[in-house]
């Protein structure tokens, strides 16, 4: 076999404006270097490092994730090479995010982006996206997934260190736009010799201490960012099939209850009242049999009352205990005719359900009233025990609708909060945001 | 694969070639270009110093496109402003012969393929072109300048003395890309795929200091 070429090893240099050492890490890959001192931007491929570009600035950025840092990383040992901020100017605000490129000889180059606690694993993207033309955003297809476009922004570089394997200048100026699926972002950067794409995908920061193994803890994320996952996307649809089986488990129950239950007429007696009599007005039913486990009863009250009142003293009475369930039942009902037609108010009858009644002996005491001048009434009072009834479905209907609603309340509020720093923002100052477009 | 072995003409040392069919090589010792005719080596030129790469891959490097292994046997050499690549010269265990290039770590398998439509001129490719091939749609996306800077070990042609080529690459919405290749009076046509490192089952590789 041939003679080999010699193993490459991480380079030492002293810059060449100020004296200071320095470490290329990324071996050959690398054409510009950064003075870890001065700040001068060096040709790496040149022998003597010529300088390229000068630091006339006074910040000084304190990096999160310091030069030369290793951590395994989707399973591969990366080291951190590079870093560059790049600024956009939104309402003449600026917004600076953080990129490092991280590096291994073998399965090259990536990079993690940080902006306000948010975090993106971002890998060029060797195939195109398809752009799409339907629909009121762009979008733009690749993989199978879809992106929706989200900003397009003068990208400047506004801060380098440590080592590129291209050339970098401060100043270096490019169009970004991103198109979001959450956790997925889609960039193009776009220079006058070319696009280049890459595919970020949404990243704790709290994963990055760890594999990169970082003093103190990750900042904490502020606000939303353009391909942050939805923590209600999921919730909404699991909270919705929780609804809809809650829901099949209350109509079957309703179900059962319909056909088990014993729906059966206990008593049934037909009474006149005489108002004005003297003497007490109440008097007691016969007694009647509720049976089966402890279910509802059901007292319907049917008068011939018209254009009266009458007020209803019932006492539900167990023969055996004394246990006795007191409630009062008022019926009226009015009609007659005025110039806009016949009309009515309030019914002839009236019906009551008294629940989880136990079973046993049981007579009703009753108590009529009637409205002061009135005659007679007769009336039908029926008691039914253990009748099915639709209402709690209903009810129960109704309340399990709230979590689900609540949610998509929220998910929707989310959505809206991260479109905000979009370009199709909802406010008074949307466009103006646009000021950086090409 | 033969392993036949013949004398370099100008300085005697021994000369195996891992590829019967190869047109050329070059002499490890004295990096003399030879090239074959029958069983005579004609040194044509002398390859200048190569340039140090990071290339993880190297002559007798071995790997698998597509469950067909493969054996590195050569490379070609190009670097342009951003950077430099290398075509390693592929011979699969069919006999037929490919290209593994490495650009920076981002790696490609291609074949040279009859153009299905006519290639442009040089002078007539720009960005954006397209060319429907295959039922896939080809884009150009960066038309490149590069300067050759050396050859080794064994080629399928005769390849050296070159200065400026130029090439024009081509892109898909799937991971198919082409290269159009400026090199000869004919534009040449090669036709691949964009692969991950891990894809390319790569045994043999070169070592770096502090990474094992």
């Amino acid at each position: 076999m041939s003679p080999q070429a010699p193993v490459p090893k991480a380079k030492g240099l002293n810059c060449p404006n100020c004296g200071a050492a320095l470490t290329v890490r990324a071996f050959e890959h690398s054409l510009n270097v950064v003075c870890p001192q001065c700040l001068s931007i060096l040709d790496a491929k040149d022998p003597n490092f010529r300088i390229l570009q000068k630091y006339k600035g006074k910040e000084r950025l304190t990096l999160l994730i310091p030069l030369g840092s290793r951590g395994k990383w989707k399973g591969v040992v990366y080291e951190a090479v590079g870093y560059q901020q790049r600024t956009i100017h939104v309402d003449g605000i600026p917004y600076s995010w953080d990129e490092y490129l991280l590096f291994n000889p073998y399965h090259g180059f990536r990079y993690l982006t940080h902006y306000n606690g948010h975090w993106n694993d971002v890998r060029t993207l060797r195939r195109l996206p398809v752009h799409l033309t339907s629909g009121t955003k762009p979008r733009s297809s690749v993989d199978g997934i879809t992106y929706t476009h989200f900003q397009t922004a003068q990208a400047e570089t506004t801060y380098v260190l440590g080592e590129f394997p291209w050339q970098v200048k401060r100043g270096d100026k490019v169009t970004a736009m991103d198109y979001i699926a959450p956790p997925f972002i889609l960039s193009s950067e776009t220079t006058e010799e070319e696009v280049v794409w890459s595919r970020g995908e949404y990243t704790v920061g709290k994963e990055i201490w760890q594999a990169f193994k970082l003093s103190g803890s990750a900042p904490a994320p502020s606000g939303i960012f353009a391909n942050q996952p939805s923590p209600f996307k999921a919730k909404t649809k699991s909270i919705w099939q929780l609804y809809w089986m809650f829901l099949l488990a209350a109509f079957g129950a309703m179900l059962y209850f319909q056909v088990t239950d014993r729906n059966e007429e206990v008593f049934r007696q037909r009474y006149r009242f005489t108002a004005n009599t003297p003497g007490e007005a109440s008097f007691v039913t016969p007694t009647f049999d509720l049976k089966g486990r402890p279910s509802n009863v059901e007292l319907s009250v049917r008068t011939d009352l018209a254009n009266n009142w009458a007020y209803f003293s019932f006492a539900l009475i167990n023969e055996q205990t004394g246990t006795a369930y007191d409630f009062g039942r008022e019926v009226s009902y009015y009609s007659g005719r005025d110039s806009d037609g016949s009309w009515s108010e309030g019914s002839s009858g009236d019906t009551v359900y008294i629940p989880s009644v136990p079973e046993g002996r049981y007579y009703l005491r009753v108590e009529p009233e009637m409205a002061p001048g009135s005659s007679a009434m007769d009336y039908e009072l029926r008691v039914r025990r253990d009748v099915p009834r639709t209402r709690y479905f209903w009810i129960a209907l109704a309340l399990l609708l709230f979590p689900p609603v609540f949610t998509m309340i929220r998910s929707a509020s989310f959505e809206f909060q991260r479109w905000q720093e979009s370009d199709y923002a909802s406010s008074s100052s949307d466009g103006d945001g646009n000021g950086d477009d090409d | 694969m033969s392993q036949r072995i013949a004398n370099c003409p100008n300085c005697g040392a021994p000369i195996k070639f891992l590829w019967s069919s190869a047109i050329q090589t070059t002499c490890e010792y004295c990096r003399s270009i030879l090239v074959r005719h029958d069983v005579d080596l004609e040194r044509v030129g002398e390859v200048a110093d190569l340039p140090h790469d990071a290339s993880p891959i190297q002559i007798g490097t071995e790997g698998a496109f597509r469950n067909k292994p493969f054996l590195i046997v050569g490379r070609i050499i190009y670097e342009y402003d951003q950077g430099g690549w290398n075509e390693w010269h592929a011979i699969f265990n069919d006999g037929t012969s490919g290209w593994v290039s490495d650009a920076q770590l981002e790696y490609a398998v291609s074949f040279l393929a009859p153009p299905p439509s006519p290639l442009p001129p040089a002078s007539g490719v720009s960005r954006a072109n397209k060319f429907q091939w295959d039922g896939l749609t080809y884009e150009v996306t960066t038309i490149t300048k590069a300067r050759y800077r050396g050859v080794q070990g064994e080629l399928p042609f005769e390849y050296w003395d070159k200065e400026t080529v130029t090439f024009a690459d081509l892109r898909t919405s799937t991971g198919r890309f082409g290269t159009i290749d400026y090199s000869e009076e004919k534009p040449l046509l090669f036709l691949g795929e964009a692969v991950e490192f891990p894809e390319l089952n790569l045994k043999n590789l070169r070592e770096f200091e502090g990474w094992s």
